[in-house]
């Protein structure tokens, strides 16, 4: 039998921890149903650092993620157990309201998803329901700075009024970019940001993850490897559930210790 | 070689069998274009006796006549008493007046039966409207009697036998004089929408009807859209996934399968045995209509929710909106026009509902035009079955009259919800 094959009782290779670590999550795993989709997976992520998760189609990663902010709350059918913690808290606790989290824990996703509203309402939005602004000045000066954070406000400030659907698909994204880090979150998970995007538009975005990694800490899904080497200073490699490797970037592209990981970064499987 | 053979026999194989393809699709073409076209005729055939039926029943026929209001009028401190002033001898006077060489008892009753006998109350208001008019001499138009109406349309056969007409012989010489001289003319029927219902087809209207119709729709609306909404998203967006709320998404679906009499039923059993409701209100029959119509609104406007994407859901959740927010802000808002082109066509179909308030009383024949929820009124579909039973030539004309208008409002209605579907359609 292969280390291929024997997935069942693979060990996380690597350095799943970090010092200091800002999220850490311990045993966590993930069943929708009969499907276990998370196995046992720990990993600690540090502040102001971008790690990306890769793996095949169906290996969990985007699962992974949406449990940082708490988005299989929405699936009825999806169980957590082990723990994740924020900053020391114990994001699952009872005492602590996914509101708050979600807050705390910005998401990007795969499809930009503007809502049907003019692109200043889509950025206002979140500091709106929080009430993160004392009046319309201080809330035009959120919008403002957001967009010119996602790299948008040049492109748009002369037409704040216009849906966020006519925008283009990479302006999109940027847009709701930038409406994520309006709630000026401290974690930003981003689910294949770039999926949907031209290489320009991807180009572009990733300039963003660079800069906006001096402030947040990103999590972000690819698929793209060159994305993930170009992006993160960590990888995580996902396989069929479980946290087969995680190192430093250079280190698992340069010099990957386990044979899956090394299928996958070569181009054999995924 | 043989690669080409084989190539060039799958081509051969794909010709043969494409004339048989295309024979198919044809013939399923003309299947298709046969079925729409019956379709098409029975519309036509439809509107045609409808709308030719129904068109004369929009004018009516009015006799001009010079009345004297010298006589017979009793004045009582500057008011005119209208018990003890004669206002028919009034008429009567005016058309001996008309026709003086009518001069046996027999004859002149016909004759005074050429006038509507709501010509009296023409009288009593125009004298209310101008009361300066006693004394003198004013020519006057009045509605003819329903006989003469479809004499004068051309209804009544004259060459039948006196005894199998409705008019006699002395009577259609004096109308064909009066259309002759043009003291008969055709004017539109205003009675028709501003009457209620009345034994004399020439005096019936069906104005309380249709505001007994629009009261209940009004309840209808009040009552079944908040509730309609507030059930779908309950049950797209809160309620646990579980065998219950399966057995009432089951329910509701059966529901709007359910025969409408069953819900007049209901309504009989509960509005009115129960929470003793005046029966033949417009508020007992909204009630019943706005059950008949909360589980087409709830399946509307679940399908309007289920049609918003979740990646609008995600986005609002993820920036840390709470579900109720992201119900307030995002999917009610997004999903409203669905529901309100659901509520519509859930009205629409109230409008012409008419079995469920055959059993709350709602058939009567009822003259007094309902001013509140509370008071006794019919609907448009009763009073179109009323008329359509009633014996009188110029009730058919009228009934067709009544499906012209109310066939007015529903298609006003559907167009309605057609245009607020098409201007609200968002693409994602």
């Amino acid at each position: 039998m292969t280390a291929r094959d024997n997935i069942e009782d693979i060990e996380t290779i690597g350095n799943p921890n970090v010092e200091n670590p800002f999220i850490s999550a311990k045993n966590v795993n993930v069943h929708y149903g009969d499907n276990h989709a998370i196995k046992d997976v720990s990993l600690q992520i540090a502040k102001n650092q971008v790690i990306a998760l890769i793996g095949p189609s169906g290996c969990g990663k985007s699962t992974f993620i949406r449990c940082i902010n708490r988005m299989n709350d929405t699936i009825d059918i999806a169980k957590i157990t082990g723990k994740i913690s924020l900053d020391g808290e114990d994001i699952y606790s009872k005492e602590l309201d996914p509101v708050i989290l979600r807050a705390r824990v910005g998401m990007v996703f795969q499809k930009p998803n503007p809502f049907p509203k003019s692109i200043y309402d889509n950025v206002a939005y979140g500091p709106k329901i929080h009430g993160l602004a004392k009046d319309r000045n201080e809330l035009d000066e959120i919008v403002a700075n957001s967009l010119q954070k996602a790299g948008l406000y040049e492109e748009v400030s002369d037409r704040l009024d216009e849906s966020g659907l006519s925008l283009s698909g990479g302006q999109q994204q940027r847009l709701c970019i930038a409406r994520t880090i309006a709630v000026n979150p401290e974690v930003i998970l981003m689910d294949e940001p770039c999926s949907a995007l031209d290489p320009i538009a991807t180009a572009r975005i990733e300039n963003l993850i660079d800069e906006l990694s001096e402030k947040f800490s990103i999590v972000i899904v690819t698929h793209s490897m060159q994305q993930a080497a170009r992006v993160s200073q960590r990888v995580a490699y996902f396989h069929l559930g479980r946290l087969v490797e995680v190192d430093d970037t250079e280190k698992v592209f340069t010099n990957p210790s386990h044979i899956l990981t090394q299928d996958y970064i070569t181009g054999r499987i995924g | 070689m043989s690669k080409k053979n084989l190539s060039l026999s799958t081509q051969q194989k794909v010709r043969k069998s494409l004339s048989s393809r295309y024979k198919k699709e044809t013939l399923f073409q003309y299947f298709g274009l046969s079925s729409l076209s019956v379709g098409i005729i029975f519309l036509v055939i439809f509107f045609y006796s409808v709308l030719s039926q129904g068109f004369s029943a929009f004018t009516q026929t009015y006799i001009s006549l010079k009345v004297d209001f010298s006589d017979n009028l009793v004045v009582k401190n500057n008011k005119i008493d209208s018990i003890d002033s004669n206002f028919d001898a009034i008429i009567r006077s005016a058309l001996r007046e008309r026709f003086p060489e009518v001069n046996n008892r027999r004859d002149r009753r016909e004759l005074y039966k050429l006038i509507s006998i709501g010509a009296v109350y023409q009288l009593i208001d125009h004298l209310d409207m101008s009361p300066g008019d006693v004394g003198s001499r004013e020519i006057l138009s009045f509605p003819t009697s329903s006989d003469v109406d479809m004499y004068v349309k051309g209804n009544i056969d004259r060459k039948l036998d006196e005894s199998k007409r409705t008019i006699s012989n002395n009577q259609m010489m004096w109308i064909d004089e009066l259309v002759e001289k043009g003291e008969i003319k055709m004017k539109f029927n205003s009675a028709l929408f501003s009457n209620g219902d009345s034994r004399e087809p020439e005096l019936a209207g069906i104005y309380s009807a249709l505001k007994g119709s629009f009261l209940m729709l009004f309840i209808t609306l009040i009552v079944s859209f908040p509730v309609g909404i507030a059930a779908a998203i309950y049950l797209e967006e809160f309620a646990p996934k579980n065998k219950i709320s399966d057995l009432i998404e089951v329910n509701i679906n059966n529901l709007a399968a359910v025969p409408s009499i069953v819900f007049g039923l209901l309504g009989l059993a509960v509005f009115i045995n129960w929470f003793g409701i005046p029966r033949s209100s417009p508020l007992v029959g909204g009630l019943v209509l706005s059950l008949l119509t909360l589980p087409v609104i709830i399946i509307s406007s679940r399908a309007a929710i289920t049609a918003i994407p979740p990646s609008i859901k995600e986005a609002a959740l993820g920036v840390g909106a709470s579900h109720m927010q992201v119900v307030a802000h995002h999917i009610l808002p997004l999903a409203f026009p669905g529901m309100l082109t659901g509520a519509i066509i859930g009205m629409s179909r109230a409008l012409g509902e008419s079995a469920p308030l055959l059993m709350i009383g709602m058939v009567a024949f009822i003259v007094d035009i309902p001013s509140v929820i509370t008071d006794p009124s019919s609907a448009l579909p009763v009073q179109i079955y009323l008329w359509a039973d009633s014996p009188e030539r110029a009730f058919a004309e009228r009934t067709s009259a009544a499906i012209i208008i109310l066939l007015g409002f529903l298609l006003t209605m559907n167009l309605l919800a057609i245009y607020l579907r098409k201007k609200f359609e968002r693409k994602w």
